[in-house]
């Protein structure tokens, strides 16, 4: 057999640098537009009956093009086109202070502080409560179905009252909202790590069994590495959640600052770019946390080995 | 000396169509440096009775002693290591953390652990795979490091649950060739579940033909080959002698249904 050189083999094989680049981005390019022209349609139909009214009553019927231009840039429309959420964005997170009470910024990291100190008490409790109910019987059965039914309790219902008995005892601002927020958070990893807990099977068990190693061990060493990767997909799950309910925690009690307190106080006053450009903020500060775990879950797996 | 006994050792298992009778008065001695193994169709009680000796198994019935204790307290001073016919190697573990793992719960020290993996890696011949993950070595590999993993604490027994089962006939058969290899060179006393009659024939010194319901002993052939046996000797009539007796004693189980 005549031998290949290698660089000829790989050259053959690799696609060239700009074809993959294309081949990766093309796809992801057509969605894209196709969302943003759906949305343009649907701005332009659910904003022209108020500029056709308008232009009614002053008398100055409108031709198709100004119509359309009409729909794109009013003050207050029904929904905002793209580009006007993109400026209320643009201008909410450069054009301001950081300090500013009109900086998405500083609401955005308003949001953030609860978000995150309600993750974590959501995650401890869920890992703790779960490293129970695997070792305890009497757990798993007194303890599932309480989580089961805190988690059926509509979250819209609960905040005020958590908000309303937290404040009559001097405490507000960030634990209420954490609390919430905490509250939304335990679960996923709760179910996620009894799962990831349980994962390791009979006869690994019975290795361990073997070669006599106690509770703890079996925990350490086989329990708690199983799980990982439960962990890691619950915690995603876990911190929208929990982004999710420091938004709500900051709708009643008339609160003044966070990406709620921004929705809330827009719809108020039908500002709907400043809700649109809140919501854009809620979904991108979202996205960044779940793609922070995600970085903490790839380089994890990979130190432990599980990643290929 | 007899290393383990088991008189009338039964196993019941309570069911909803009933008891399930997995043992029934399996009497059987295995002498020190014994390659015993259990060969029957599925249900016949082999592996369970395997599982007893290592006390993952509790006997409903009978006595049964493992090192002249109870297998419980025998499992406990680390009598015996466990392989089964998966590798169940953890893959977040390289090959030697996964060794080291039995040591580490036993309490080895780090050189001591060191020591001892280096040295099963060398028995099952993975010098050199040590720092690799499991899915980095074939399947055949894997159940080595298993075996040295089962051999790392000195057990002088082993036990060995279909551990070439899922691997293909050609691995399997020089993986039967270093094991008795290993078995000559340590003296360990094996005990050794399959349901192939040559892998049985080939390698053990006492052959026990269980059948099903319920789970007993239908004959224990005693080999007569000598303890170094190349592969070829499978081609003996001596060989084929055996394999005959361990048939006919299938045979006789089903008989009986």
């Amino acid at each position: 057999m005549t031998e290949i050189p290698a660089p000829a083999l790989r050259m053959r094989r690799r696609p060239a640098l700009y074809t993959g680049l294309m081949q990766g981005l093309f796809p992801v390019l057509v969605v894209l537009m196709a969302i943003i022209g759906v949305w343009y349609l649907g701005a332009f139909f659910l904003n022209s009956t108020w500029a056709q009214d308008q232009a009614a009553r002053a008398g100055q019927p409108l031709g198709f093009m100004d119509l359309v231009s009409a729909t794109m840039t009013q003050d207050r429309p029904v929904l905002p086109a793209p580009h006007q959420v993109a400026a209320g964005l643009w201008d909410g997170i450069f054009g301001q202070k950081i300090t500013s009470k009109r900086s998405l910024v500083w609401h955005g990291w308003i949001t953030l502080a609860p978000t995150l100190l309600g993750f974590a008490i959501g995650s401890l409790a869920g890992i703790l409560l779960a490293v129970g109910i695997v070792h305890s019987r009497v757990m798993d059965m007194s303890v599932m179905p309480w989580a089961i039914a805190s988690q059926t309790v509509p979250i819209v219902a609960l905040a005020p009252m958590v908000i309303v008995v937290l404040s009559s005892m001097g405490i507000t601002g960030l634990i209420p909202k954490a609390l919430i927020s905490a509250w939304l958070s335990f679960f996923p990893v709760l179910v996620g790590m009894v799962k990831g807990l349980r994962a390791p099977d009979r006869m690994q068990l019975d290795l361990m069994h073997s070669w006599n190693a106690g509770e703890a061990q079996v925990f350490w060493r086989l329990r708690l590495p199983s799980a990982m990767p439960y962990l890691f997909a619950s915690l995603k799950v876990a911190v929208a959640a929990a982004l999710v309910g420091t938004i709500v925690g900051e709708l009643p009690g008339g609160a003044s600052a966070g990406l709620g307190a921004r929705l809330l106080s827009g719809s108020y006053y039908g500002q709907t770019i400043q809700i649109w450009s809140a919501l854009f903020m809620a979904a991108t500060l979202a996205a960044g946390l779940v793609l922070l775990i995600g970085v903490i879950e790839r380089i994890t797996l990979r130190r432990m080995g599980l990643a290929r | 000396m007899s290393i383990i006994t088991a008189q009338n050792v039964s196993l019941t298992f309570p069911t909803n169509d009933g008891p399930v009778h997995a043992l029934k008065d399996v009497d059987l001695t295995i002498e020190k440096g014994d390659f015993v193994s259990f060969i029957g169709p599925s249900g016949c009680g082999k592996t369970t009775f395997l599982r007893t000796i290592a006390a993952l198994e509790t006997p409903t019935g009978g006595t049964l002693s493992v090192n002249g204790m109870p297998p419980d307290e025998a499992r406990k001073a680390r009598a015996y290591g466990y392989v089964f016919q998966a590798p169940g190697l953890y893959p977040w573990r390289t090959i030697s953390g996964n060794i080291s793992l039995p040591l580490e719960i036993m309490g080895f020290s780090r050189s001591d652990r060191a020591e001892r993996v280096a040295r099963v890696l060398e028995m099952v011949e993975l010098s050199g795979f040590g720092g690799k993950f499991p899915w980095q070595l074939s399947g055949g590999m894997q159940q080595r490091a298993s075996i040295a993993r089962a051999l790392s604490f000195d057990a002088d027994i082993l036990l060995m649950d279909e551990p070439f089962g899922a691997l293909d006939e050609i691995v399997r058969d020089r993986l039967n060739a270093a094991l008795l290899e290993l078995w000559d060179r340590t003296g360990k006393t094996i005990g050794f579940v399959t349901h192939s009659i040559p892998e049985a024939v080939y390698l053990s010194t006492k052959i026990v033909v269980m059948s099903p319901r319920p789970g007993r002993i239908t004959r224990v052939i005693e080999s007569p080959l000598p303890r170094q046996r190349p592969l070829e000797i499978r081609d003996t009539p001596e060989f084929i002698e055996i394999a005959q007796q361990v048939r006919e004693g299938l045979r006789e189980g089903h008989s009986y249904d």
